[in-house]
């Protein structure tokens, strides 16, 4: 069986390492944090300037001065801290932030990203915080469906649509298998109702060994 | 310069000429300084060219301003929301101009504004479109992008708590552009919660120190 959005959610939770600090992405890179072990040690850190960020808040605990960077409203952990957005900037940038992650239009089989802009001419381009995420953590991990409604491959040899970001992404988890991106190329580390074989034969990118 | 504590928004914005470049902070509405651009709105300054994380939401606020077309140019990094539907309709009809820039770009380039630096080399967006024609340098086997400083000819923004020499406080995630804003203008404008006498502000937690700021106005 292909994963649910809820079981990859897991699974990208699973693999961030107790102790990092990590940035989630706006939509559904937002429901790791759900699975996330509270006795992790993780820090969650919010674009608009807050690490330590808790759960959404709800009733009594919202605070219009207090939201995520999807704006929606959220709750501060012990150990919270507050900065403005040229230093949470300068967090990602300097490489301070351990894991971030993203959704993604595509990922290439080098590790670039393309999660902004469709290029559709009637879009209004809007890229947020995305590339500047994209270059600055440590570890870029993507988790997106693996096949477009159209049935195409969102891992492709050269991404199609604008980039976000040039050798960025890390891993890429999805609904059918996860892929670590390696200098020797693209390695299947697990797969989900489908067979390696199978998969090999949907994509164009080459496949090589997990290494050990 | 001698802090302006105004007793009104109307004489807090008084003077801003047309086709100023305003700075507005806040993401989406925490610190967004509505009232400020409410009073904005009402002096009638047009022509502007507003740096902004976001392009308005609802009718409130820049949303507010954009809708009266007082904008001729937005600067920011994420125009399209659920409710930008005001800066949607005038971009897509060619009333106002956008330049994208990718979100700590926007905030580094007006720190070096307030910093007195000319450009910087920074590594986001190498190699994307919203780097197409810039140029480009390898450092230490990397390629960075050469960018320049926007500055604010106004900064409007919003604080928590201001005391009558212009320090300020912020609260939360409301702080976000606050305090790299008010470094970054000629003239900077806060509106706060409330205006406190000197020395009832700990100067250990001020976050933005009153050299920065010119005119304050609780609202």
């Amino acid at each position: 069986m292909s994963l649910s959005k809820e079981e990859l959610a897991a699974l990208v939770a699973r693999d961030i390492p107790a102790g990092s600090y990590v940035n989630l992405g706006i939509g559904q890179p937002t429901k790791v944090a759900d699975y996330l072990k509270p006795d992790s040690g993780v820090v969650l850190h919010t674009e608009n300037g807050m690490l330590g960020m808790g759960p959404a808040a709800e009733g009594d605990e919202i605070d219009t001065d207090l939201t995520n960077a999807g704006k929606i409203p959220v709750t501060e952990l012990p150990g919270a801290s507050y900065f403005h957005h040229a230093d949470s900037f300068a967090m990602m940038r300097g490489g301070h932030l351990d894991v971030c992650v993203l959704g993604a239009f595509q990922v290439s089989a080098g590790g670039d990203l393309a999660n902004w802009h469709t290029g559709a001419p009637d879009a209004i381009p809007a890229v947020g915080g995305a590339m500047d995420l994209a270059i600055g953590a440590k570890q870029v991990l993507v988790m997106m469906s693996l096949f477009a409604k159209d049935g195409s491959s969102k891992l492709v040899p050269e991404c199609t649509y604008p980039l976000t970001g040039l050798h960025c992404v890390d891993r890429v988890y999805t609904d059918v298998a996860t892929f670590h991106i390696t200098p020797d190329g693209v390695a299947v580390a697990e797969t989900f109702g489908i067979s390696f074989d199978d998969l090999a034969e949907r994509l164009d990118v080459p496949l090589v060994p997990l290494a050990e | 310069m001698s802090l302006l504590v105004a007793d009104t928004t109307d004489e807090a914005v008084a003077g801003i000429a047309d086709g100023s470049t305003v700075l507005i902070g806040g993401f989406g509405m925490a610190g967004m300084p509505v009232d400020l651009i409410d009073a904005l709105i009402r002096q009638g300054a047009t022509d502007l060219t507003v740096v902004s994380n976001n392009a308005g939401n609802g009718d409130t606020g820049l949303a507010a301003l954009l809708a009266k077309g007082r904008v001729r140019k937005m600067i920011c990094s994420f125009p399209r929301q659920s409710d930008s539907y005001v800066f949607d309709g005038l971009y897509r009809e060619g009333k106002v101009e956008l330049e994208v820039v990718p979100q700590g770009n926007l905030a580094e380039r007006m720190r070096a504004a307030g910093a007195g630096i000319g450009a910087f080399f920074g590594p986001t967006g190498v190699g994307t479109p919203l780097a197409e024609g810039k140029e480009t340098r390898e450092i230490d086997g990397r390629t960075f992008v050469l960018e320049h400083p926007i500055k604010g000819d106004v900064a409007l923004i919003g604080a928590h708590v201001a005391d009558r020499m212009g320090n300020l406080v912020y609260r939360k995630t409301a702080r976000n552009f606050g305090p790299v804003m008010a470094t970054a203008a000629d003239t900077v404008i806060a509106q706060v919660s409330r205006v406190v006498d000197v020395g009832e502000i700990d100067p250990e937690v001020v976050v933005t120190p009153g050299i920065y700021v010119d005119r304050v106005v609780a609202a």
